[in-house]
């Protein structure tokens, strides 16, 4: 039996699966953010499955994909109200914003499996996999770090590559890559 | 870091020191700073920061079309540039379905093994200066200079050689290349052993390598360990073997492991994997001579690469352990995210770890054993 065919196997029972989507041969499920860590124990535990390595995780920001396509601009007469209607209906209708990504691997077939989850603007909390793997102790502070995506249980969520204050989580999408002004050195305080 | 720890137990005075090492000092490799809390000269906690050298390479990436990319590639682990390109270029080459020709999967065997061997003897070398053998660091690094001398001829940069395109190699390897590594291979097998006869059965190495920082395999899976450090530890894994890429299913070599995972086991594996890298340059270059001389390099890549949209992860075995790319596209001719999971990376987040109850001296040989490089460690 094929690795989608197994993994559907075990998570379909329990509604875990909310997507499957396969690209080049890598096969990706994504799952929903509230269950990770059963998500996590299933693929593990379960013989024929077996994903007992973490590779790594990092986290996506879709705001550039999510973005409507542009329309021409009618000029109608109804005003601008409308039109501001209308965008913030479409802004409902949008999938979340960040996705973090899991990378799994089974040591025993060398099978590998991407497992997402998708985390919307107005709720960033996902639960850290720290108690499944320590492997992603780091990989979570960066992934926090770089979009603010914070980890529910980790035992160290603090800043990883930038410093403490830095103002922004640079790798979104609307963080121009020339930065803000921010000032490029720490300041002591005497 | 906390500045008044609460007394601990087990350890002699109670009078703890916090000692700064780094991020700019000889014993640390690039720009590594740990935070040790230390007891005399032993150590409670070690804490490592990083980001000195963080310079936004995945942000970078987005703005950047895919073949410019492949230069900031060799800022990764600047000790062997090569392997960090090829991983690099194998990703989007999955992501296009292309098929790259086999010479030049030959081509990239020979260099990628060449820069293992380079990895390793810098690796080995700063291993024995900072435990105060200084001359095994001269025997391997004339070696490594006359490696880099080929990489030099072949495309002209020593360090940053952005080899290879996307789809294949650029160039073809030069006609005299069989005498230059006739000439190489017994030197650098010569180096080889001096450096095992001087380190190996020496009393004062063993005595400062053997236990040292030891750490157990279910330890090592647990925290994400790739590569040598993780096969000293007693687990057979190599991406070479488990999921064969450029033609490596067809060479024999064999992958030694160790047993305690100390700084003794990953030093002994480095060793014996450069050998095994002879091994497969010898091979991948017989195979490589009997293909014709007119046989494709390139595959049919588009001048402008815009990859179908898509994501697509893949690793290869880099000295160091599983270097892998995650590139998504969005169809256009950037990268819409490019994630590089760089081996060290995860060795080094154990480190509080891997030093817990050893000697501050210690520290600095578990650093060196693990080869944490400063640019891929923080991007």
């Amino acid at each position: 039996m094929d690795l989608k065919n197994r993994v559907e196997q075990c998570l379909g029972p329990e509604n875990l699966v909310v997507a499957m989507a396969e690209c080049q041969g890598d096969l990706s499920v994504e799952v929903p953010k509230r269950s990770i860590l059963d998500v996590m124990r299933l693929l593990r535990d379960t013989p024929g499955l077996g994903f007992n390595f973490l590779s790594d995780v990092f986290g996506v920001d879709n705001l550039d994909l999510n973005k409507p396509k542009k329309r021409p601009k009618k000029k109608t007469e109804e005003g601008e109200g409308a039109e501001e209607a209308e965008e913030t209906a479409e802004k409902e209708s949008l999938p979340p914003r960040f996705e973090v990504i899991y990378l799994l691997l089974c040591l025993e077939r060398n099978e590998r499996l991407q497992v997402k989850v998708r985390v919307a603007e107005d709720d960033m909390e996902v639960d850290s996999l720290y108690s499944i793997w320590k492997a992603s102790d780091w990989p979570e502070r960066e992934a926090f770090d770089m979009y603010g995506i914070r980890f529910k249980g980790h035992p160290n969520l603090k800043r990883l590559l930038m410093w403490d204050d830095f103002p922004a989580y640079p790798l979104r999408k609307d963080y121009p890559l020339e930065g803000q002004g921010e000032e490029r050195h720490l300041i002591y305080d005497d | 870091m906390n500045q008044n720890p609460t007394p601990q137990t087990g350890h002699g005075t109670g009078d703890y020191v916090t000692v700064n090492i780094g991020p700019s000092h000889p014993a640390m490799h690039g720009t590594l700073r740990v935070i040790a809390l230390t007891d005399g000269e032993s150590l409670i906690k070690a804490e490592p920061e990083i980001g000195y050298l963080h310079r936004g390479v995945e942000k970078l990436g987005e703005s950047l079309s895919y073949h410019q990319f492949i230069p900031i590639t060799d800022r990764l682990n600047y000790c062997s540039a090569i392997p960090n390109n090829v991983s690099y270029e194998m990703a989007v080459e999955k992501l296009m379905g292309l098929e790259v020709p086999e010479k030049a999967q030959l081509i990239r065997v020979i260099m990628m093994e060449l820069a293992r061997i380079a990895d390793h003897q810098v690796c080995v070398g700063i291993l024995g200066v900072d435990l105060g053998a200084f001359t095994p660091f001269f025997y391997l690094i004339i070696q490594r200079e006359e490696i880099y001398e080929i990489f030099e001829w072949f495309n002209g940069a020593r360090l940053t050689n952005t080899f290879g395109r996307i789809g294949g190699v650029d160039a073809d390897l030069p006609d005299d290349f069989e005498d230059r590594w006739n000439e190489l291979k017994p030197n650098v097998r010569k180096a080889n052993e001096e450096t095992e006869k001087l380190l190996t059965h020496n009393r004062i190495w063993m005595d400062r390598t053997i236990g040292v920082s030891a750490f157990s395999a279910e330890d090592a899976l647990n925290w994400g360990f790739t590569g040598p450090c993780l096969r000293a530890c007693g687990v057979k894994r190599d991406l070479r073997k488990d999921e064969p890429y450029c033609m490596y299913d067809k060479f024999d070599f064999e992958v030694p492991v160790g047993k305690n995972g100390d700084v003794f086991d990953r030093y002994i594996v480095r060793m014996i994997e450069m050998e095994q890298s002879i091994k497969i340059i010898d091979q991948a270059y017989k195979l490589y001579k009997e293909m014709p001389a007119d046989a494709p390099l390139m595959a049919r890549v588009p001048k402008v690469i815009k990859p179908p949209a898509g994501e697509v992860y893949s690793a290869l075995e880099s000295p160091n352990g599983e270097l892998g790319f995650f590139v998504k596209s969005d169809g256009s001719a950037n990268p819409y995210r490019i994630r590089i999971r760089p081996p060290c990376y995860m060795i080094y987040q154990a480190f509080p770890e891997l030093v817990k109850g050893e000697l501050i001296a210690d520290l600095v040989a578990c650093l060196s054993s693990l080869n944490v490089i400063a640019g891929e460690l923080d991007r």
